[in-house]
C-alpha cells in the first residue's frame, strides 16, 4: 500500500542524506520526495511517498525515528489528510490543438502560465492521481516536458506535526 | 576561562569526558591535534600500526569496560582504514568515538590531497556523525557525540574535523558544557508496565518456556538481573554468540549457545518451546536459520529490546517491550513476585526431563583424534582450564571462533570479546590489546586462526612498544578452515582458494622477530605443558602456534533453510 510520510528534521547539512541513505541501504523504495524549511528555520519538513506492507512501513518509520536528525514524523495515510502535488507541464499547442488543450486545462482547474506560438506551459495542482489523469487526458505526442514537485501533505483537523 | 586552540579544546574535552586512553595514527590533517596531545598528559595516546587496529583496540577496550573507545585518525586513507572497525562496532552496538582529520574547509570538495568524504563514507555504519564547522563548536560536539554513542542502543559516532578548525594560532574561550539539548534524541529506559504484565502472564502460564538473550544484556549491564530472573523462574536459558557470559555457562540452567553452531539442546528447546522470552537479542539469521517461517512454530514471543526497530524486524513479537534490559527485568521480577499466578512446576519438570534427554546426546563431545594429533576443541579446553575460566578472551572469525565460543565457558559478562555481527577477521589481536590496556593485570588471550591473525599481525610492533603481555593461541589448521568446511559440505570438497599451507610463515620466528616469544605445539601430549609454560610468562607476549587437525569441522551446524531443530551433528549424523 502507498504511504505518505512527513518528517520534521533538523535543518542541518547531512540530514537529508541520512534519510535518503536509509532507504537505499535497507532496500526501501521512495516514489517521491519533497523537502523545504518550515516556519521555524531550524527545522525542515520532508515528505515522501513509499509503498509496502504494514511490517515494512513499521520498519521504515522506526528506522526514520532512529535517525538523530529526525525530530518527529507522521504517516499521513493513517488518518484523514490532504495531499497535494504541483506540476508544471509543457505541451504542444498548435492550431486547433490550442482550444482542445485549454479545455482540458479548465476541466482540471489548471492554468496556462506561459505560452508561445506552439507551446503552452500549464500549472496544475492536486493529488498525484489527478496529475496522472491530466497527463493521460492530453493523449500521446502532446507532452513535451513535465516537472512535478512530488507529494506534500498535511493532516486534516486539529492534529499538527510540530514541536 | 582558558583560551585554547581547536586541537587543545579537543584533548581537553576528551579529558573532561573522562577519557583516559585513545588509539590512533597520525597524518597531515591531524598534526595540530597531535601537537596538542604532545603538550598534555591527561589523555594517553596509543600509537598502533594500522588504523583498522586502532578501531578494534578501542572496540575491545569498550567491550571489556563498558566505557566508550576513542580513536583518532587522519583524513583520506587514515579515515578509510578505520571503516572496517567502525562497521564492526556498529553491527555489535559498541560505543565508540572516531575522530578523523579532514582537509582544510576551503579545500573540501576540491579532491585535495588525502581528501575523502568521511561523513558520507561512514554514514551507513555510524549511529551519528558530526562535521565540525568551527573550533568553538568542538566542546559541544564532543559532548553530544559521547552522549549519543553511549546511551540508548550504543554505537560508533564520527567527528570529522577540518584542519583549520584545530589551528594552534586561533585561540578561543574553552568551556565544557554541563548539559546539552538534543530535541530529536530521546532514550527509552523503563519498559511499559502493561506490556511487562502481559509478558509475566505468558511466562507464568508457560508449559515449555525458554529464555534467549543476546549482546543487549551485556551492553545494558543486565547480567545480574538476568541471573536473578532466570533462577527465580527455573527456566532453561541460552545465549547468543554476542551474549555469552551474561548467564554463567557453568550453571545447570544454561543450555549453551544457540544458533548456527549452537548446542543440540539449546536449538531443540528453542524449536519446541511454547513461550520464548527474548532479551537484548535481535533474531539474527545466524540464530533463526534464515527461513523465519519455520522458527519456533509453537511459541508466543516476548521481545525486550532498547531499539524499537529491532522488534518485529525479522520475527514478529507477540509482546513487544521497548526499554533498557536492566530496569525491564527488574520490573518483571517485581511483577512475578506480586502475581497471583505461579510457575507451572509440573509442566516445567516434564520440560526439563525432555531437555535432559536432548542433553544426553552430548553434542560437544570431541572425537578422539588420530595418534598425537591435536583437536582444536581440546586446545580451547586446555586454555580454559589453565586460565581457570577467568581470562578475557578475544577471537577472530572462523572455526577457531566457534570452538572458543563452544568450549570456553564464560561465567561473567564482558569476558568474551568477539565480532559477531560483521564477522571481521583481524579483529581479535588488536581487540586483545584494547582489553590489556583496560586491565593491565588481567590475562588477555586471543584465540585466533592463522588466516585471521595474518590480517593484523603488524600489531606485534605495538605490543612490543607498550609491553603488552597478550597470549595469542593460534589454532593453526593451515587453511581458511571455515571456508573449507563449507566447501566440504556444499561444494563437493573443492577447496577453491582456502588452503595455503606451503606459504605460511614460521609464526614463532615471526613473533621472535618483533622481540616476543614464540612457542610451537605439534603433538597432543605437549598441549598442557607448553600452554602452561606460555601462561607462566606473565610479562611477555607469547604467540602459541598450535597445529591442529586440519580436517576437523565445527558441529553442530544448522541445516540451511531448515528450522532450528534441523542440524548436522557430525560428519555422519543429522537430526
Ligand atoms: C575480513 C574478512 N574476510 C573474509 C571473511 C570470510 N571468512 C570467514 S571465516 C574465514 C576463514 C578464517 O580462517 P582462519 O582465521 O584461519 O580461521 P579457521 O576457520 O581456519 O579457524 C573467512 C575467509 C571474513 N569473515 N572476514
Ligand atoms: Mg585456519
Amino acid at each position: 500500500m502507498r504511504h505518505i510520510i512527513s518528517v520534521l528534521m533538523e535543518n542541518e547539512p547531512g540530514a537529508l542524506s541520512r534519510v535518503v541513505g536509509l532507504f537505499s541501504q535497507r532496500n526501501y523504495n521512495i516514489d517521491s520526495l519533497t523537502v523545504a524549511p518550515t516556519e521555524d528555520q531550524s527545522l525542515s519538513r520532508l515528505t515522501l511517498t513509499t509503498s509496502g506492507d504494514d511490517a515494512r512501513i513499521e520498519q521504515i518509520t522506526k528506522h526514520l525515528n532512529k535517525i538523530i536528525d529526525v525530530v518527529k514524523l507522521v504517516d499521513l495515510t493513517e488518518g484523514a489528510h490532504i495531499e497535494r502535488e504541483l506540476m508544471l507541464i509543457k505541451v504542444k499547442a498548435v492550431g486547433a490543438q490550442r482550444a482542445e488543450v485549454k479545455r482540458s486545462v479548465d476541466i482540471f482547474r489548471g492554468s496556462v502560465v506561459d505560452l508561445t506560438a506552439n507551446v503552452f506551459t500549464i500549472q496544475l495542482t492536486g493529488t498525484g492521481d489527478k496529475l496522472d489523469a491530466f497527463i493521460a487526458a492530453l493523449g500521446d505526442n502532446v507532452v513535451l516536458e513535465v516537472a512535478r514537485t512530488g507529494v506534500s501533505g498535511i493532516s486534516r483537523g486539529e492534529k499538527t506535526l510540530a514541536l | 576561562m582558558d583560551q585554547l586552540s581547536g586541537g587543545e579544546m579537543l584533548t581537553r574535552a576528551l579529558h573532561d569526558e573522562g577519557v583516559e586512553i585513545i588509539f590512533g595514527y597520525p597524518g597531515g590533517a591531524v598534526l595540530h591535534i597531535y601537537d596538542a596531545i604532545f603538550h598534555q598528559d591527561k589523555v594517553e595516546h596509543i600509537l598502533v600500526r594500522h588504523e583498522q587496529a586502532a578501531t578494534h583496540a578501542a572496540d575491545g577496550y569498550a567491550r571489556a569496560t563498558g566505557k566508550p573507545g576513542v580513536v583518532l585518525v587522519t583524513s583520506g586513507p587514515g579515515a578509510t582504514n578505520a571503516i572496517t572497525g567502525i562497521a564492526t562496532a556498529y553491527m555489535d552496538s559498541i560505543p565508540m568515538i572516531v575522530i578523523s582529520g579532514q582537509v582544510e574547509s576551503r579545500m573540501i570538495g576540491t579532491d585535495g590531497f588525502q581528501e575523502t568524504d568521511m561523513v558520507g563514507i561512514s554514514r551507513p555504519v555510524v549511529k551519528h556523525s558530526f562535521m565540525v564547522q568551527e573550533a568553538k563548536d568542538i566542546p559541544c560536539i564532543v559532548k553530544k557525540a559521547f552522549h549519543i554513542a553511549t546511551t540508548g542502543r550504543p554505537g560508533p559516532v564520527v567527528i570529522d574535523i577540518p584542519k583549520d578548525a584545530t589551528d594552534p594560532k586561533v585561540k578561543q574561550t574553552y568551556e565544557y558544557p554541563n548539559e546539552m539539548k538534543l530535541r530529536s534524541y530521546a532514550v527509552p529506559t523503563k519498559g511499559h508496565s502493561g506490556q511487562i504484565k502481559k509478558a509475566v502472564d505468558a511466562l507464568l502460564t508457560a508449559k515449555r518456556p525458554m529464555i534467549y538473550t543476546g549482546g543487549g544484556v551485556i551492553q545494558g549491564n543486565g547480567s545480574e538481573q538476568l541471573i536473578e530472573l532466570t533462577r527465580k523462574l527455573g527456566f532453561p536459558i541460552t545465549n547468543t554468540l554476542m551474549g555469552l557470559g551474561a548467564y554463567p555457562a557453568s550453571d545447570k540452567q544454561f543450555l549453551g549457545m544457540l544458533g548456527m553452531h549452537g548446542t543440540y539442546e539449546a536449538n531443540m528447546a528453542m524449536h519446541y518451546c511454547d513461550v520464548l522470552l527474548c532479551i537484548g537479542a535481535r533474531f539474527d539469521d545466524r540464530v533463526t536459520n534464515s527461513d523465519t517461517s519455520k522458527f519456533c512454530p509453537d511459541a508466543t514471543i516476548l521481545h525486550v529490546d532498547i531499539d524499537p526497530a529491532s522488534i518485529s524486524k525479522t520475527v514478529t513479537a507477540d509482546v513487544p517491550i521497548v526499554g533498557s534490559v536492566a530496569p525491564v527485568i527488574e520490573e518483571m521480577i517485581d511483577q512475578i513476585g506480586k502475581s497471583d499466578k505461579k510457575v507451572d512446576e509440573q509442566a516445567l519438570e516434564v520440560w526439563w526431563n525432555q531437555i535432559e534427554q536432548w542433553r544426553e546426546k552430548d553434542c560437544l563431545r570431541v572425537n578422539p583424534s588420530a595418534e598425537g594429533i591435536i583437536m582444536p576443541q581440546d586446545a580451547v579446553k586446555a586454555v580454559f582450564e589453565i586460565t581457570k575460566g577467568e581470562a578475557y578472551v578475544s577471537s577472530d572469525v572462523g572455526q577457531h571462533q566457534m570452538f572458543a565460543a563452544q568450549y570456553y565457558g564464560f561465567d561473567k559478562p564482558r569476558r568474551w570479546i568477539n565480532s559477531g555481527g560483521l564477522g571481521t577477521m583481524g579483529f581479535g589481536f588488536p581487540a586483545a590489546m584494547g582489553v590489556q590496556f583496560a586491565y593491565p593485570e588481567a590475562t588477555s588471550v586471543c584465540i585466533t586462526g592463522e588466516g585471521s591473525f595474518l590480517m593484523n599481525q603488524q600489531e606485534f610492533a605495538t605490543c612490543m612498544q607498550y609491553q603488552l603481555p597478550i597470549k595469542i593461541i593460534c589454532l593453526n589448521n593451515e587453511a581458511l578452515g571455515m571456508v573449507k568446511q563449507w566447501q566440504d559440505m556444499q561444494y563437493g570438497g573443492r577447496h577453491s582458494h582456502s588452503t595455503y599451507s606451503e606459504s605460511l610463515p614460521d609464526f614463532t620466528k615471526l613473533a621472535e622477530a618483533y622481540g616476543h616469544v614464540g612457542i610451537k605445539i605439534e603433538k597432543a601430549d605437549e598441549l598442557y605443558p607448553k600452554l602452561e609454560e606460555a601462561f607462566a610468562m606473565k610479562d611477555k607476549l607469547v604467540f602459541v602456534d598450535v597445529l591442529v587437525d586440519p580436517n576437523e569441522h565445527v558441529y553442530p551446524m544448522a541445516i540451511k533453510g531448515g528450522a532450528m531443530k534441523d542440524m548436522v551433528l557430525s560428519k555422519t549424523e543429522r537430526t
